[in-house]
């Protein structure tokens, strides 16, 4: 047993080259091999790729997707985001521990089926949903999840759990997949069809200089949420001196409520790696790399084979559509569960084969990014955008959408709706009239953008889709009037304490502290001064932290705390006494009383 | 390369001062008398910028000093109530974070955390403990590592790394879990030797040599009797 692990770890090393910066590969096909890293498989990686063990160890121990003790061959992932739990993740996790014998977090005891929690893992328009080891099962129900462990129990393929495929490309035999696309509105830019080269050849007849222009002319701002404009991002690192320049695709989609680059990825994969390949023209890179969040591994052979293809048509590789001297390729690098990943420094640690820690900014990647090259990173729809605009022109797409955001967005609308899916609609859309698109039931609160942004009650219903007002990278949850808001700010506090990288010190330790807070308020335990403390705190872990995970983490409670304050209000009241209604005496007395061998009378 | 660095002019807290260009804000403020309170900032290690006690306002938005260079004009903003405030709330949370009993601890009067506390007038914690269930590794001969006051700076992964050519340290997990790890199952089993660099190098009573923590006797220790800091601003004084 020993020696075949020595044997396939030195395997899957030499595979990637003994590369250290491939760790994420490496780490990834060890996980999937043995169902964990252990100790001895950790040893050996480092002797491969020449390095310490605790770098390794650092690594491995960041993702969620890999472990050091071994899971079961399958993996339940349970997504348990806030639109899972509407649509019913209690009831579905309880037929699973109670069919499975386990408790979330435990592998059975024959080792074969593991059950966990995941974070959004960009199925919202078909909660809820759940992977399994890389197979994505959707529209969950407690009947579907017991029939689905009994179908496991005889074949341990998840891969026979799919028997009906989406729409598209879901059904092409390399996705087979059950996941949908629901598409519900199709727009000018995205969901128009794109024929391969179309772009590219006239990309191929400017120079690299007007190409930027042309962009930048578009007006086209990133659509990963923050809004940087794009021309001006390829333009600075064009001109940043360096012997090697790179192209990024942020593919790790991890806001919750996101799913419309699932969508672009499985339609529109062609559109998007032709963005990258003009990326490259424009600024002078000869790699690109698509950073795929581990969620969406099973498009990953779908899109190695267009990258395959691509290569066969002259699209892709040397002296791409016959022009001398441009050469660029495209490699994917799969994620393994961090959200801080999206961002774009995480993001190229991570792709360099690191922990998934932000870096300090200054530098910026167009300025030192991967490998301490000038990088452009990019969202999968910044890409199909610049395609498009490289079809179209600058002044056809600068003409769309409102004064200050020119073109269209995909948005993700899940929630209480009825019709949950991607719509692609002008910047400048109303709040309102998104509601009435995808026929939301009784609204009383959207959150707009993810819970990295806001939540909006019916008073700025009439605001609009834009940068400057309300501002989302595609994420757009739908609340009816009888969900609890505070338990939603809650939820995504949560979130962001799970997912934090832990590297400054407001993000790591200010939020547990503000969870402490939320929870003696809502608890039912808290005084009016709580409120104020929970203002103080959230204002100087956005102010203080490092990344923008920590700037934007208390915002679920910010929002509640400025947009429905009066719930909180109405949960604390004032003591007498100086008495502190959060001590609970009993429990903690617990330990001590452990330790002495004695128990309270008074329990 | 011999060029010549340009003297670059900034102002921090309304003084106008001549500084070399590359340089940090941190370090730009101490050859100028000026001391921003700095935890994981060390000596000339590559800026680690994690616990953000240096937190200064530069042109408005705050940033960490210890890892912002200086450019023309800037305009920083560091001895304020809103900074102050800031600072004392990331020296409480490191207080909560971990286990640190000042009273028993042989660091006492040589930790920078303790000292921090001192400056700030931090008497107790505003915040509520973690108590957190933290492991000490007495392997190693001649230092122990004890993970109850670890406030995870970092000063040690870099110190071994940069200034030792080893890799004694590392970070594992994320967020509230993340802690430091050796490379070996114990200190003991890594190459760590009790004459390298490292050993000094930890703020806090984490990473300690053994059998000499009451060498000097507690009221003779350096922050019994100065706060931290005030050497930088003792040169101050004397040059004016």
């Amino acid at each position: 047993m020993k020696q075949a692990l020595e044997k396939i770890v030195a395997e899957i090393c030499d595979s990637f080259g003994n590369d250290r910066t491939r760790l994420m590969d490496i780490t990834t096909a060890v996980q999937r091999r043995f169902g964990c890293v252990s100790d001895s498989a950790i040893d050996l990686i480092a002797r491969a790729v020449k390095t310490h063990r605790v770098e390794i160890e650092s690594l491995v121990t960041f993702y969620s997707f890999f472990s050091k003790e071994e899971q079961g061959k399958v993996v339940i992932r349970l997504c348990d985001d806030i639109v899972d739990w509407m649509k019913g993740y209690q009831q579905i996790a309880d037929a699973l521990v109670k069919e499975l014998g386990i408790s979330i977090g435990e592998t059975t005891s024959d080792g074969e089926i593991t059950l966990t929690r995941t974070p959004c893992i960009g199925m919202s328009d078909q909660a809820p949903a759940a992977l399994v080891n890389d197979v994505a099962v959707t529209y969950l129900t407690p009947e579907r999840a017991v029939k689905m462990v009994r179908e496991l129990r005889k074949h341990l393929d998840p891969h026979q759990l799919v028997t009906v495929l989406g729409e598209g490309n879901n059904s092409n035999p390399l996705v087979h997949s059950m996941v949908r696309n629901n598409i519900r509105q199709k727009g000018a830019v995205l969901f128009a069809d794109f024929e391969s080269g179309t772009a590219l050849k006239r990309t191929l007849n400017m120079t690299p200089e007007s190409v930027i222009g042309e962009i930048k002319a578009s007006k086209l701002r990133g659509r990963g949420g923050a809004g940087f404009p794009t021309g001006l991002k390829w333009e600075f690192a064009s001109k940043t001196k360096a012997d090697r320049r790179f192209i990024i695709c942020n593919a790790d989609e991890g806001e919750p409520g996101t799913f419309k680059d699932r969508v672009l990825l499985t339609e529109r994969a062609e559109m998007l790696f032709e963005g990258m390949t003009i990326a490259g023209y424009a600024v002078g890179a000869e790699l690109g790399i698509l950073y795929l969040r581990g969620e969406y591994s099973y498009l990953f052979s779908y899109l190695n084979h267009v990258l395959e293809t691509r290569k066969n048509s002259g699209l892709l590789g040397n002296s791409i559509m016959g022009k001398q001297g441009f050469n660029f390729d495209i490699r994917i690098q799969l994620g393994a569960g961090a959200y801080v990943c999206g961002e774009e420094t995480a993001l190229i640690s991570s792709c360099e084969g690191k922990r998934g820690d932000p870096k300090n900014r200054p530098p910026f990647p167009p300025q030192e990014g991967y490998m301490g090259c000038p990088t452009v990173v990019n969202n999968v729809e910044s890409f199909c955008c610049a395609s498009r605009i490289m079809i179209e022109g600058a002044k056809w797409f600068s003409a769309m959408g409102s004064p200050r955001t020119a073109g269209t967005k995909a948005l993700s609308i899940s929630g209480d709706c009825r019709r949950p899916g991607v719509y692609e609609v002008p910047f400048g859309t109303k709040a309102s009239d998104l509601l009435e698109l995808c026929e939301a039931e009784n609204p009383g609160a959207m959150l707009i953008g993810g819970p990295c942004r806001q939540m909006i009650g019916p008073n700025r219903f009439g605001g609009i889709i834009c940068y400057d007002d309300l501002a989302t990278g595609g994420s757009i949850i739908v609340f009816n009037k009888a969900r609890n808001k505070l338990e939603i700010a809650e939820h995504y506090l949560d979130f962001f304490i799970e997912e934090s990288c832990g590297y400054c010190t407001p993000c790591r330790v200010g939020l547990v502290l503000l969870k402490k807070y939320v929870r003696k308020v809502v608890s039912g335990a808290g005084e009016p001064q709580d409120l104020d403390k929970m203002l103080k705190l959230s204002n100087m872990i956005v102010s203080t932290s490092r990344c923008g995970l920590g700037q934007a983490a208390p915002n679920p409670v910010l929002g509640a705390l400025n947009n429905f304050r009066e719930l909180y209000e109405s949960m604390v009241s004032e003591r007498k006494h100086g008495l502190q209604p959060d001590f609970d005496l009993t429990s903690a007395v617990v330990d001590s009383e452990l330790f002495v061998g004695r128990r309270s009378l008074y329990v | 390369m011999t060029k010549n660095k340009q003297t670059l002019t900034i102002t921090i807290d309304g003084k106008k001062i001549a500084v070399e260009e590359g340089i940090t804000i941190l370090k730009a403020a101490e050859k100028a008398g000026i001391y921003i309170p700095h935890l994981c900032a060390y000596k000339d290690l590559i800026p680690h910028g994690s616990c953000r006690v240096c937190s200064v306002r530069v042109n408005g938005r705050i940033q960490a000093s210890c890892v912002q260079t200086v450019s023309e004009g800037m305009v920083i903003e560091s001895d304020t109530a809103e900074l102050l405030e800031y600072r004392r709330m990331i020296v409480d949370m490191l207080f909560v974070e971990g286990n640190h009993f000042c009273m028993f601890c042989e660091k006492s009067g040589h930790c920078e955390l303790q000292a921090m506390a001192y400056r700030f007038g931090i008497t107790a914690p505003q915040f509520p403990y973690l108590n957190p269930n933290r492991d000490i590794d007495l392997s190693h001969p001649d230092v122990f590592l004890d993970h109850n006051r670890c406030i995870l700076c970092g000063r040690c992964v870099r110190t071994s790394q940069e200034l030792d050519h080893k890799n004694v340290f590392q970070f594992v997990n994320r967020g509230h879990k993340k802690r430091l790890e050796v490379n070996a199952k114990g200190l003991a089993e890594t190459d760590l030797n009790v004459t390298d660099s490292v050993v000094n190098a930890c703020p806090v009573g984490a990473l300690m040599k053994k059998r000499v923590g009451y060498e000097v006797p507690i009221g003779n220790r350096p922050f019994d009797h100065a706060s931290i800091g005030s050497e930088i601003e003792k040169t101050e004084g004397e040059r004016k």
